[in-house]
């Protein structure tokens, strides 16, 4: 019966207008030119009330929220749709926008509205996108934003002109004042009982003749009507890829081969006649007192540019803009940092003086507040960078970066888009991981994820800071250089070279792609909208909270069960204790219990020591750590340190309290610096069953290269997990990483013990 | 899709060798990339017809519209033009797909 009526495609449209929009609540879809203003508009429709998620399958962000239209109408399902340029690429993203929009993605109602988003100052490329929109053939708003910023820059549009030109509404709207919000519920309101715009341009009349042979080929199925076909055809006959099917293939060849014999550039028509039609909508709608391509001089984005992107400044603003991230993460963080640390530290104690004694306690205390605890105490560190990336895009810095880098990106492979999420990872892969959206392309995107984590993180320096105070301090090359801070300098070199050659390999071998085009636009600067940066923020945070702590969680607890079990026995028969000890210690270390805060170093060094010792030596993970001496034994490890290696895993910072453990200096006090003097000293005097010492310079040395490229840390496999949507490429980046760890470590402590050092 | 695309380089060859013998007293068509910085032009056409040129296309770089190399950045490489009222950074290999007519 559809394909008697012109255009209404769904079932509902044939219902009386007034009873569609009260009986059902609307969706709305809202699609826009990625810097658009779409997502300030967004917020300021929808307030809070909105959720993200990922669309299934894909880690596209799916964020929908309500939109009250009118106080007496249920309110609509706003769907945010990704920021797209047109629907011809075959990305992911407009893939998915695409599939909203024809209402086949599963859990996802075919919207009954589009809201475009137009940016004034830049109306003609934002109405491309509007012209696919229109082919689409759903009813259609447009919502101009901008417009006060089109008006400094001596453009004014004449919105009602623009309206009757295209057939369909347009409302300007400025968000963050919340101006033009109630006309566009209201003309969304109307658009959804009026039929959808008509397109007003056409094609030449071989290109239609073959459209409709192929819309006319596709078998007709059930409430499918001649604009779905039509559609099918144009995306099939102009689309990047061929459709699957033989037959069809076959026919859209056969169309594509007479289009070229008539006009070699066939493939172009759509996009011309789309712009010609744009141009001549325009001419009517757009005054503007500046000619439009030259005379840029004045305007502040051009004059900002000519010192962020100049020959010499722009590098030195770069630079300095590296510096501030990298400074404010280092020094800002650090207070918070320490009130999460007390903080979860406070709170263990007072669950253990609560509970009474006995696993359940140590499972809360050691296990899960512990496990928590130790990740959360990062996120400070990843809100202030969340906060910085969201600040450098939405101003448009971002963008600039990557026109910065990008010729030195190119030549592992990569993108320029791909710098700020690397640099990133210098204070945290996380955020870093989670930036790489940006990426288009997402083989370039895998490639920067996986060499993410070889960037230094700051969760290694305490670890480089062990090792550095125990062997290299005080001693100066040249007089003037410390030791210390050249190693550590080779140590993020070292992280940045392998990632390097990674990146090479990778893109060469199983990321195979052709060298990725940049074609990006530069945005204008904008000062970002405060309430859009902290939702961007909030969301950001809460989808690594909530994702990476469940499996954290989880880790936490497994491995609290690997250094708890099986259990030495304290309180009833002294087997446990009397295989370690003399029974006068034995006794002695029931009385100190097990009670490891502060508790004394009695006597450093010693395999007798303190019950939480004596504890991690017997567990599952002293048992591993024995179990994998053989194997880490030519890196110069002992299988203490293998322990050390073991829980580590889960995040790199624990090394630290487990050798504190291990050496039986007891964990580091609330509040005490980690890496203490008792551990340093610990750690200088721990010695071989034979009697030579456990750690020499080469020894450290050489656990500092491990932990440079071993993927130590189980947030960063969780995220990847997550952003990759496959356990496969998390395993995959371990798995690379730790072998490269172990061959590096192997050639650091072999090579150098043949020159002479160790 | 090959037979098509071989035709229409063919074609492009002739229509380009055209254009090259006809520019006389005018100044000839070149790429984008061969422009002297800050020198406007308009598109005359984008060769080649894979996904680049689709998407240049799509971001309005169609023959006609008026184009400004901006500059380039520090490495020499990618460069920034000004299409349609905003800036757009492609790389040294893109801008050679883009002939243009200078102003």
């Amino acid at each position: 019966m559809s394909t008697l009526f012109q255009v209404p495609s769904s079932a509902e449209s044939a219902l009386p207008a007034a009873a569609r929009t009260n009986t059902k609540f609307l969706t709305i879809a809202m699609a826009g030119n990625p810097n658009a203003g779409k997502t300030t508009l967004f917020n300021s429709l929808t307030g809070l009330r909105q959720k993200v998620a990922n669309y299934p399958g894909v880690t596209v962000e799916r964020k929908e929220g309500v939109w009250t239209l009118d106080p007496t109408l249920p309110p609509a399902r706003l769907i945010d749709l990704p920021g797209l340029y047109s629907f011809d690429a075959a990305s992911i993203d407009e893939r998915i926008a695409r599939d909203v929009l024809t209402g086949d993605v599963s859990g996802t109602l075919q919207p009954d509205v589009i809201v475009a988003v137009v940016d004034a100052t830049n109306l003609e490329r934002n109405l491309y996108l509007v012209t696919q929109l229109i082919e689409m053939g759903r009813p259609l708003v447009v919502a101009l934003t901008m417009v006060d910023m089109a008006e400094r820059g001596r453009v004014k549009i004449d919105a009602d002109e623009l309206s009757r030109s295209l057939g369909f509404p347009v409302v300007p709207v400025v968000a963050t004042r919340r101006q033009g919000l109630d006309e566009l519920a209201a003309a969304v309101l109307r658009a959804a009982e009026e039929d959808a715009p008509v397109q007003q341009w056409q094609l030449s009349e071989t290109a239609e003749r073959e459209l409709q042979r192929l819309a006319g080929s596709e078998t007709p199925s059930q409430g499918s009507d001649r604009r779905t076909m039509r559609n099918a055809a144009m995306r099939d006959l102009y689309g990047e890829e061929l459709p699957t099917e033989s037959e069809r293939r076959a026919a859209v060849e056969a169309a594509r081969g007479r289009l070229a014999w008539t006009n070699p550039h066939w493939w172009q028509e759509p996009l011309l006649e789309r712009y010609r039609w744009i141009e001549t909508i325009t001419a009517r709608a757009v005054e503007q007192d500046a000619p439009h391509p030259s005379d840029n001089s004045k305007d502040a984005t051009s004059f900002i540019d000519r010192f962020v992107t100049h020959k010499v400044f722009g590098l030195v603003i770069l630079f300095l803009v590296m510096l501030l991230v990298f400074q404010t993460i280092f020094s800002w963080a650090t207070l918070p940092m320490d009130l999460i640390d007390n903080g979860f530290g406070a709170l263990g104690e007072i669950v253990r003086e609560r509970l009474p004694e006995g696993l359940l306690a140590d499972l809360l205390v050691d296990g899960v507040i512990a496990g928590v605890g130790g990740v959360l105490v990062f996120l400070p560190q990843i809100l202030l960078l969340f906060f910085f990336i969201t600040i450098l895009e939405d101003t448009g810095y971002m963008a600039r970066a990557a026109f910065l880098t990008d010729r030195l990106m190119r030549g592992v492979g990569l993108h320029g888009k791909a710098f700020m999420p690397l640099l990133s990872s210098f204070a945290c892969a996380i955020p870093g991981i989670m930036a790489t959206r940006t990426i288009e392309n997402p083989k370039d995107r895998l490639a920067t994820i996986m060499i993410a984590p070889l960037m230094s993180c700051s969760a290694r320096l305490p670890v480089y800071t062990l090792m550095i105070a125990a062997f290299f301090t005080d001693r100066k090359i040249f007089g003037f250089l410390s030791t210390g801070a050249l190693i550590i300098m080779a140590m993020y070199l070292l992280g940045i070279a392998v990632a390097v050659g990674v990146a090479w390999v990778l893109k060469k071998t199983i990321l195979r792609a052709p060298a990725p085009p940049l074609v990006m636009e530069m945005p204008p600067y904008r000062v970002p909208n405060p309430l859009t940066v902290l939702q961007t923020i909030w969301s950001r945070a809460f989808l690594f909270v909530k994702r990476a702590g469940t499996v954290i969680l989880a880790i936490s607890i497994v491995l609290w069960a690997l250094v708890t079990f099986p259990r030495l026995e304290t309180t009833t028969g002294a087997n446990g204790i009397d295989k370690f000890y003399s029974p006068a210690t034995a006794q002695a270390v029931r009385e100190t219990g097990t009670e490891s805060q502060g508790a004394p170093a009695p006597a450093v060094g010693g395999e007798d020591g303190d019950v939480a010792g004596a504890q991690l030596r017997q567990s599952f993970a002293g048992r591993a750590g024995r179990l994998i001496e053989p194997v880490i034994a030519p890196l110069g490890f002992d299988w203490k340190m293998g322990i050390g290696l073991i829980s580590s895993f889960a995040a790199r910072e624990t090394l630290v309290s487990t050798f504190s453990i291990i050496y039986n200096v007891g964990t580091p006090k609330n509040g005490e610096e980690e890496g203490s003097s008792s551990l340093i000293d610990a750690v200088r005097n721990a010695r071989r069953a034979d009697g030579s010492p456990a750690w020499t310079p080469l020894v450290a040395v050489s656990m500092m290269v491990f932990f440079v490229l071993a993927c130590q840390c189980m947030s960063t496999v969780a995220i990847v997990r997550r952003e990759t949507n496959s356990w496969r490429w998390p395993l995959f980046m371990v798995a690379y990483m730790l072998a490269l760890a172990y061959v590096a470590s192997l050639v650091t402590y072999q090579g150098g013990r043949l020159l002479g050092f160790g | 899709m090959l037979l098509s695309q071989r035709i229409t380089e063919t074609l492009e060859r002739k229509t380009f060798e055209e254009t090259e013998s006809r520019a006389g007293e005018s100044r000839p068509d070149c790429s984008l990339d061969e422009l002297p910085v800050g020198a406007s032009a308009r598109v005359a056409r984008v060769k080649g017809a894979g996904a680049i040129a689709r998407r240049l296309m799509e971001m309005g770089v169609v023959p006609g519209a008026p184009v400004q190399f901006v500059k380039a950045a520090p490495l020499g490489d990618p460069l920034e033009i000004r299409v349609r009222g905003y800036h757009l950074a492609l790389r040294r290999t893109e801008a050679q797909t883009i002939i243009v007519t200078p102003n």
